[in-house]
């Protein structure tokens, strides 16, 4: 038996699904492609993961792709042309800029949001809620204390004060949704902490005499990162709404800035006669943070197969 | 909107406090630090705005001595835990300041304007439960099935499109284009005066002075706004029946109604809803509070006057008391929903009763 399992082919499907990993790399390997399938079976997950993948290959090659300037339009020949239009797939807004380009070009802000406050609030989430769930005590009683408060707070009326306070900006928007974002992330850290902090393999790093700090940051985080990952997805969607809600309200991204809830504002004048130039947008916002929904409930089902379904 | 889906969880484990006079006084500590910490966190914002208050109110061009005199009586010479300590007693004491915009003390306004919040949040809630908790029902109850897809579809757009533009597209179709409902506002002008409001809820003072003209054009103007808030409260309390539905049709309790003969509709309706009721009416209290923060961008688009528009029309004068004032309120509204949810979660389950 042994000797057939040493000789199967490196990442082949039998090496992968063995039961018997002889390396701590097939072992890696072999969980990730048994989430993998059972994430591909899910037909909307996979949706999900295209429209994301579109998003970063179109911001990308936003540059190639988009047939005109997204800042500077023809307004002698151009303005206001509806759909389908010659070289002018969606029409062009008020200052005779190609609808479809600044759409394109938009993506860019959104990902930058999107990346930016889940690289902010991730972290923080992630660091408050497993020393909270580890140390336990009043460092624990502190900190719910403190994320209870954030918590207490409406997210997008909270954005809009920090925004106020701030000045209007992509960057402090993006501040601002970072700030909201975190508490519920320390509550998963730290509830998913508490089931295994009085677990056997915690104690018996700490005989080894690992300090906490490595027991938090080697042992303990690792193991939460997983249904981070899940709530991240999922908050995606809510992050996105939020950023175009302040753009929209004008305290986002500012003119001429391609941002979507910035250029479904700018279309709200004429709206009762050249629909599309708000419409759009709104289209783009809607079918991304539909692929961030997707994304996340498939990744929840295909990593926790308990949760699946309900 | 993000919703909060584990708060319902938490809720349980929280169940299983050890007596009941402990769990007053951490939920009495609770309450209070958190309005001790809406405080700081709007305290806090409103000294770093980089507008200097001093010179709003003097003007740039005044000379040094005015400047000065200015700081002193606005108590800005203060050190800070000394302001805060002002700013927390004023706050308490229900002063929240005046605002530039309306030059009215800010708690005035807010007083005038949250019943029309309260209003829409209300309708939109009526509407989301009514409509949402059937359909997760049978979403459960069918699970699978073409009717549980569409369940489903129907609440990821609700979680995925933004409001304002759902709003504008729908001005456009049922205003502009079918001319079914009224122009944006609460009321047309014709009807302005013509009634006396009371609660503050127009639509039930219209009905119990009997105005039903007025009430119908209320009725116009609500339908649109309402039904859009009701939209994205249904997505949230269909999932979570849905949810919750799975849970109870899974116990054994089901099997042993199946077992007794029960009809399958009795079962369903009468004892899963009836189990799955209770954490139920927490989401949908939940589902009020956020309806309160959806109405922020809502009420832009149909100019609702609410708290909203109000928060909305003051950033855009930055007439900073009053952003921060009603940021605070809603802060301090959505702590007391969330109490209310949990104290009506202690009552309607048994199990959660200390013994």
């Amino acid at each position: 038996m042994s000797a057939t399992e040493t000789s199967l082919k490196p990442y082949s499907r039998e090496w992968l699904l063995s039961d018997r990993p002889t390396s701590r790399r097939q072992a890696r390997f072999g969980r990730a492609y048994i989430v993998w399938r059972r994430f591909a079976e899910n037909r909307l997950a996979l949706m999900g993961l295209a429209i994301i993948l579109g998003l970063i290959f179109v911001a990308a090659f936003a540059g190639v792709l988009a047939p005109h300037d997204p800042v500077v339009g023809d307004l002698r020949n151009s303005r206001l042309l509806p759909l389908g239009s010659p070289g002018y797939l969606l029409g062009t807004d008020d200052q005779g800029r190609d609808i479809l380009s600044r759409l394109l070009y938009g993506s860019r802000l959104t990902l930058l949001v999107v990346v930016l406050v889940a690289i902010i609030a991730a972290p923080i989430g992630l660091i408050v809620g497993t020393v909270s769930g580890y140390a336990g005590g009043w460092i624990d009683a502190v900190l719910m204390r403190i994320t209870d408060i954030f918590l207490a707070f409406p997210k997008l009326v909270l954005a809009l004060a920090l925004v106020a306070a701030l000045g209007p900006g992509i960057e402090n928007a993006i501040l601002a949704i970072a700030v909201t974002s975190w508490p519920p992330y320390a509550r998963i850290a730290r509830a998913e902490t508490m089931t295994f902090r009085n677990s056997e393999f915690i104690s018996a790093v700490k005989l080894m005499g690992a300090s906490p700090f490595r027991i938090v940051l080697r042992h303990v985080m690792p193991l939460c990162i997983s249904s981070l990952i899940v709530r991240v997805t999922l908050d995606m969607a809510g992050i996105i709404l939020t950023a175009a809600g302040l753009g929209f309200l004008g305290l986002g991204a500012q003119p001429p800035l391609p941002e979507w809830g910035a250029m479904i504002a700018s279309g709200r004048r004429f709206i009762l006669d050249q629909w599309w130039v708000a419409a759009m947008p709104g289209f783009a916002i809607l079918i991304v943070s539909l692929g961030f929904n997707l994304l996340g409930d498939g990744l929840r089902d295909a990593l926790d197969p308990k949760e699946a379904g309900q | 909107m993000t919703l909060p889906e584990t708060s319902v969880a938490t809720r349980r484990n929280r169940r299983r406090a050890s007596s009941a006079l402990a769990s007053v006084l951490r939920f009495a500590v609770t309450v209070v630090t958190t309005i001790f910490g809406l405080l700081v966190v709007t305290f806090f914002i409103g000294r770093v705005i980089p507008i200097d208050p001093v010179l709003a109110i003097v003007g740039d061009r005044a000379p040094a001595h005015l400047v000065e005199r200015t700081r002193i009586e606005l108590g800005l010479n203060l050190p800070l835990y000394q302001q805060f300590v002002i700013y927390t007693k004023q706050a308490l004491s229900g002063d929240l300041g005046t605002s530039v915009l309306t030059s009215n003390p800010v708690l005035e306004d807010i007083k005038r304007v949250f019943p029309a919040t309260m209003e829409l949040a209300t309708i939109g809630t009526l509407i989301g439960s009514v409509l949402g908790i059937p359909l997760g029902v049978l979403a459960a109850v069918r699970r699978g099935s073409i009717a549980d897809q569409i369940v489903r579809v129907i609440g990821l757009i609700g979680y995925s499109v933004p409001i304002f533009w759902l709003g504008l597209l729908s001005l456009v179709l049922f205003y502009a284009q079918l001319r079914w409902v009224a122009f944006p506002g609460r009321v047309d002008i014709v009807y302005e005066y013509s009634f006396t409001p009371q609660t503050g809820f127009y639509l039930l003072d219209a009905a119990m002075q009997g105005q039903w003209e007025v009430m119908w054009d209320l009725f116009r103007h609500i339908a649109l706004p309402g039904a859009l808030l009701g939209y994205f409260s249904l997505a949230y309390i269909s999932r979570m029946t849905r949810s919750f539905m799975l849970n109870e049709l899974s116990q054994e309790y089901v099997v042993a109604a199946r077992a007794k003969g029960l009809s399958e509709t009795r079962i369903i309706w009468f004892h899963a809803l009836r189990n799955a009721g209770v954490p139920l009416v927490t989401v949908i209290a939940l589902s009020y509070a956020n309806l309160l923060e959806g109405s922020v961008l809502t009420e832009t688009i149909f100019s609702w006057p609410g708290l909203g528009l109000y928060i909305t029309n003051s950033l855009q004068n930055a007439d900073m008391n009053a952003v921060l004032g009603g940021t605070l309120v809603i802060g301090a509204v959505f702590v007391g929903i969330n109490i209310f949810s949990d104290l009506l979660y202690r009552t309607l389950d048994p199990r959660t009763r200390s013994r």
